[in-house]
């Protein structure tokens, strides 16, 4: 993968003129944003969407039968079918908006878990998920007795696929949900080969899609996945808006997950119907700005297409590599052949946070600790690292500056 | 773009830099009176500290072992330093002081018989510039007040840091 020539297909100088967060100083120095994997930077257009919402067409959604209540109900609409494109989803009504991903997770958990999954089925993850593709299944589990099976991973940080393919052999796995794209390592997971194995032995698959939707374009359709989840405010939105898309017949047979306005189809004390997939598991108002803020992120990644994201997280993380690699002292974690722009790191004799507070003193921000995924930290023999994450606006010379500040990082530390 | 963080020598004091690599208070004591463990949850950090007291019912020895950055780790070994003969009431008043000393960079009410203890506990003080880190460098004292008060276990979330 090492490719050093490749085409420069993102003007990343004028990308960057759209971020006006990238202009602030700290502590003096100009902003190094290398952690857009916990959060990324907003464009202008989001910004400038949810503030228009705010100031001139808003109200709440499906309900009002005024003018602005319409407006605003088809701008947030307008959400649901960017997001349908997004995904290649067939049908607008097959997503559903949550709060963020973690809530996408949960309700899998509660509704599928609890509504559709015998309690003798098993849910099988990896050993490379977030916390939050393990609580919820350990809550299920302990509740109703649903097992919870671990793919291990290689040492390379790549799903140990014999291992993945003997734990679904039993035909006791109802629900694969693994990651797409590994928080910490990097790593893509091979997902057309995970549902056709998933699919073999009769499992459901969901995939958490909350870094691989930044970088490469997802289409649920090819993957031939049951339900594929992201959140917003990585993709250059706004927090507090995250996705679900499931097939029809599954939501359908799926129960609400909460409850409240918006879900309902009728309401009377002795018995209540639920709203038609996708309304039923969105109760309670939603995520209104939040919706046209997503929207307006969308579009904006979309107009630079996939393909000039993807090469140019290639070459980032090409780079990256390289520079981090030839470090003496600095440990990569994982060398998966299929990796993208998420690079956790350890530096001898330096503790994790020690880093993160040196580099932020020359305004380089990593993520430094768990990164909520502790077992996949242990397994690689450690408490804590730093992460560097790459977004649309990383730059070639803010990788060398933190190869640069991190040889420094280990002098001072000597 | 520069590549130098000579400035941070305020907070990385050479004092901190050396306890952090190498505590002279590491390891367990074989007999002790007091145990603790401290934890802190948002960064995996821990920390377990072991006291034997004197007859007099003075700290007599303190050791610890520390997962941790260079902060927590140099922060518990001049704890163990600056305890030794103090009774329990002494290093809880200490332990206010330099709660004080971390958040907010002074201790101008503190008493004259603190003095020494907080000179040498001083270049600790950088760390209120950087609010996330304070922590760090109150785990260990969280870790000994616990084991001080008979409770097993501290939490850097179970209250002020």
């Amino acid at each position: 993968m090492n490719v050093t020539t490749r085409p420069a297909l993102l003007d990343v100088a004028r990308i960057r003129e759209d971020f006006p967060i990238l202009q602030e100083k700290v502590r003096g120095k100009p902003l190094v944003f290398l952690d857009s994997a916990a959060s990324a930077q907003k464009p202008r257009v989001v910004i400038d969407a949810m503030r228009a919402a705010m100031e001139h067409q808003y109200a709440n959604v499906h309900r009002g039968l005024h003018w602005m209540s319409e407006r605003t109900t088809d701008a947030y609409e307008a959400a649901r079918d960017a997001i349908a494109a997004l995904l290649n989803a067939p049908e607008r009504h097959e997503i559903v908006i949550t709060r963020n991903i973690t809530e996408s997770m949960n309700l899998m958990a509660h509704s599928f878990g609890r509504g559709v999954l015998k309690p003798d089925q098993a849910v099988l993850i990896s050993g490379m998920e977030h916390h939050s593709n393990i609580i919820p299944w350990q809550l299920l589990r302990d509740e109703r007795g649903n097992e919870l099976r671990v793919a291990p991973i290689t040492d390379a940080g790549e799903l140990d696929m014999e291992a993945f393919e003997r734990l679904l052999s039993d035909g006791k796995v109802g629900l694969v949900s693994i990651t797409h794209m590994s928080n910490v390592l990097g790593t893509y997971t091979p997902a057309e080969r995970i549902v056709q194995l998933a699919h073999a032995y009769g499992a459901k698959v969901l995939f958490d899609g909350a870094q691989a939707t930044v970088h490469r374009r997802v289409d649920v359709q090819a993957l031939g996945c049951d339900f594929y989840a992201f959140t917003g405010h990585k993709l250059y939105g706004p927090t507090g808006i995250g996705v679900l898309w499931g097939r029809r017949e599954l939501l359908e047979a799926m129960p609400p997950f909460m409850g409240g306005g918006e879900m309902i189809s009728s309401v009377t004390y002795e018995k209540s119907t639920w709203a038609q997939v996708p309304h039923k598991f969105e109760a309670g108002t939603p995520p209104i700005l939040e919706g046209i803020g997503l929207k307006a992120a969308i579009d904006y990644v979309q107009a630079i297409g996939y393909e000039a994201i993807a090469a140019h997280e290639a070459s980032l993380t090409d780079h990256a590599l390289a520079r981090l690699g030839a470090l003496e002292g600095v440990r990569i974690l994982g060398c998966a052949q299929d990796r993208g722009g998420v690079i956790s790191f350890a530096v001898d004799r330096a503790h994790a946070h020690d880093i993160a507070t040196l580099l932020d003193r020359n305004g380089i921000a990593v993520r430094a600790g768990h990164h909520c995924a502790e077992p996949l930290m242990h397994r690689f023999g450690l408490e804590s690292t730093a992460r560097a994450s790459f977004a649309l606006y990383t730059t070639r010379e803010e990788i060398d500056f933190l190869a640069d500040s991190l040889a420094r990082v280990r002098e001072f530390f000597a | 773009m520069s590549g130098t963080f000579d400035d941070l020598r305020d907070l990385y004091q050479e004092v901190i830099l050396d306890h952090g690599r190498r505590p002279r208070h590491s390891g367990r004591l074989e007999r002790f009176d007091a145990t603790a463990k401290g934890d802190n949850p948002l960064c995996g950090d821990r920390i377990q500290v072991w006291v034997k007291y004197a007859p007099d019912g003075t700290i007599a020895d303190t050791k610890f072992e520390a997962r941790g950055c260079a902060i927590s780790v140099a922060s518990a070994d001049l704890m163990a330093e600056v305890v030794a003969g103090r009774n329990k009431a002494d290093t809880a008043a200490l332990f206010d002081a330099f709660r004080e000393l971390a958040r907010t960079g002074a201790c101008p009410h503190c008493e004259a018989a603190q003095q020494e203890a907080l000179d040498r506990l001083a270049p600790l003080a950088g760390v209120h510039e950087y609010p996330s880190r304070v922590k760090c460098a109150t785990l260990p004292w969280h870790a000994l007040s616990a084991a001080l008060q008979g409770r097993g276990e501290a939490s850097s979330e179970g209250g002020a840091p």
